[in-house]
């Protein structure tokens, strides 16, 4: 009989445990919905208040006083000048580097040095990149609130995010790879130009992507640097009927760019304003989660398509 | 030399020879160039923490000449702007950390909690939709997340307290929680992944649930990838810029109740950087004082980080 009553009591214990497993089971699932229900807040409040602004005009509309009549032509331009020169510096730059510390750099304390320095930049808060650009890149060397000082500004903050990317698609290629391509009497820079580059190019393309979208939604670097908040005309063309048919003028041209526009509509104490942030936001929005959507879709084509 | 096998000096007439040895040479010096040419590149990473410092350094060291350090650390005003000027760093850094505590107490349980639901519990359908929409929250950019807290959350925090100011903290701190969110289940998750499956099973064997061994063995083993996850939040809270300048205001305001507005460290640069003072006036340097103590406090955060995950790890 006590025998009986002691695994009662023990089969009272294992419901006891169970039901903690179950209680844990929904909390995981409420905390996981506390941030799906906030992007869907998000989205959905400036979906709302947006696209009644949202029109053919307010792509093609410089800012104005009149907030009925101002439209994000100046800023969607600077962004994608900003984020030419970005990506001019940043992806030569990041891919280098990777590559060097995956697959040149030799273990002394030189490499420690740069592979701590990554660690740590990452980590350094965006603001501080402005002011290194602040104090650097407009008044040491002159360049001025240019579209070329945000530019690498912008380039500086998402190396260590592509260096990351580049090391991580590098270390996956298996070793048999680069010791067949040696065999065959490669160098060192033809195994990697042959093989190393093109075997990670997805990968790379992955955190390129990452990072551009990170940067075209950093506000505060630019803002520090000075970026204007209005700016009714555009940079110089980059291309010219004569010869010698570019033009480099807009570099060094100020700007504007999405997220200091969408910061100055929201600053703004009139509600009409608002409106207009919120339509700036939710094109913003659509960017950066276009950029995302693209490189987790590659991410996952990569797992499921490379096996080595 | 002559002796080893292989050795085709003598073999090819002499003018093959040179030919032959002319091209291996500009092959070796075109990689030793192409090689410098990438470790030029990876030094980049390193000129740039050189020149954040020399920056802050250089632009700090005046504004120290003009302001003692004892002003900058014991003042309780600060009023740089004004005639009647004062220098007290801890007004804004009650507004930094202030708001920084709202966001971590938000962001530390969920994101564990996350973590924990998605590397032990959660089905894998579940976890292959998840982490992909968790990185999407993470990459929606801080200025939109700013719009939100000032004309969403607040509105809905002064439904339930209608004396609440417009700019407060409150608003700011939860939303800049819900952004770090992302940051700090993703890498504690990655860290309760990478604990040794025989450890669980040993667990279970012992008749543990799901929910002891996650409490009593996962999180412990993995702690000290949980404890950097967290000092990475803590990083990304006091650095965060866009949502507190939006909703929490500009005034510099020293307290620690999350009801009122205040400006942060970051606020106040933006707030400068908007106006247009002029380049080597005192105004202009605090700026890059604040910024050195923003660097410093999240250097600290960093090495910190890195010293618990090398005293806590356990070697498996």
């Amino acid at each position: 009989m006590a025998y009986a009553k002691g695994i009662e009591q023990v089969r009272v214990l294992i419901a006891q445990h169970k039901r903690w497993d179950r209680i844990f089971g929904v909390c995981g699932l409420l905390a996981l919905m506390v941030g799906v229900l906030t992007f869907a807040a998000l989205f959905v409040d400036m979906a709302i208040d947006g696209i009644p602004r949202l029109s053919v005009d307010f792509f093609f509309n410089f800012p104005s006083r009149r907030p009925a009549q101002a439209g994000i032509l100046s800023a969607w331009v600077g962004s994608c000048l900003v984020m030419l020169v970005t990506a001019f510096f940043a992806v030569p730059l990041g891919v280098a580097a990777g590559l060097y510390l995956e697959e040149y750099a030799p273990r002394n304390w030189i490499t420690d040095l740069i592979e701590i320095n990554i660690t740590n930049l990452a980590g350094v808060p965006s603001i501080v990149y402005g002011l290194l650009a602040l104090g650097l890149f407009v008044y040491q060397f002159g360049l001025g609130q240019s579209i070329l000082a945000a530019g690498l500004t912008l380039a500086l903050l998402i190396l260590p995010i592509v260096i990351v990317a580049t090391r991580e698609s590098i270390r996956a290629i298996p070793q048999g790879i680069r010791e067949g391509a040696y065999a065959l009497g490669g160098t060192q820079w033809q195994v990697c130009r042959d093989h190393i580059i093109p075997y990670s190019s997805a990968g790379i393309l992955t955190g390129i992507i990452i990072g551009m979208a990170r940067a075209i939604g950093e506000t505060a670097p630019l803002i520090t640097i000075g970026a204007l908040t209005f700016i009714a005309f555009l940079p110089g063309a980059p291309l010219k009927a004569e010869p010698p048919f570019v033009s480099l003028d807009w570099v060094m041209s100020p700007f504007t760019a999405m997220p200091i526009q969408m910061f100055n509509w929201t600053s703004r104490p009139e509600a009409a304003f608002h409106q207009n942030a919120a339509a700036a936001g939710f094109v913003l929005v659509l960017m950066t989660l276009a950029m995302n959507g693209l490189a987790i879709w590659l991410r996952y084509r990569l797992r499921k398509n490379i096996k080595w | 030399m002559s002796a080893v096998p292989g050795d085709f000096s003598a073999a090819p007439p002499s003018g093959a020879m040179s030919a032959r040895l002319a091209y291996r040479r500009s092959r070796i010096w075109r990689e030793k160039l192409i090689e410098l040419a990438l470790f030029l590149a990876a030094l980049v990473s390193v000129f740039t923490t050189v020149g954040i410092v020399y920056v802050l350094v250089k632009e700090s060291v005046v504004f120290f000449s003009h302001v003692p350090l004892a002003d900058f650390l014991g003042d309780t005003q600060w009023t740089p702007l004004f005639d009647d000027a004062h220098f007290g760093i801890v007004v804004l850094l009650s507004g930094t950390l202030t708001s920084s505590a709202v966001a971590l107490a938000i962001a530390i349980p969920l994101g564990t909690i996350i973590a924990m639901y998605l590397s032990e519990f959660a089905p894998f359908s579940v976890r292959e939709v998840a982490k992909p929409f968790l990185e999407l929250l993470g990459g929606v950019p801080t200025i939109v997340y700013g719009y939100f807290a000032l004309l969403f959350v607040t509105p809905i925090l002064q439904w339930f307290y209608p004396e609440l100011p417009g700019f407060n903290l409150l608003s700011a701190g939860i939303v800049m929680g819900i952004m770090i969110i992302p940051y700090v289940a993703s890498i504690s998750e990655d860290a309760m992944r990478a604990v040794p499956m025989n450890l669980r099973e040993g667990s279970y064997a012992m008749g543990a649930t799901r929910f002891q061994t996650a409490v009593k063995v996962v999180v412990p083993a993995a702690f000290s990838g949980i404890a950097s996850a967290y000092i990475l939040g803590i990083s990304r809270a006091v650095g965060e810029t866009m949502i507190l300048a939006v909703a929490a205001g500009l005034q510099p305001n020293l307290t620690f109740n999350p009801l009122e507005p205040a400006a942060t460290i970051t606020a106040y640069i933006v707030q400068v950087a908007l106006g247009d003072l002029p380049h080597g006036s005192v105004g202009y340097q605090t700026i890059f004082a604040a910024g050195l103590t923003l660097l410093l406090f999240t250097l600290a955060c960093n090495i910190a980080g890195h010293m618990l995950r090398k005293s806590f790890r356990e070697a498996y």
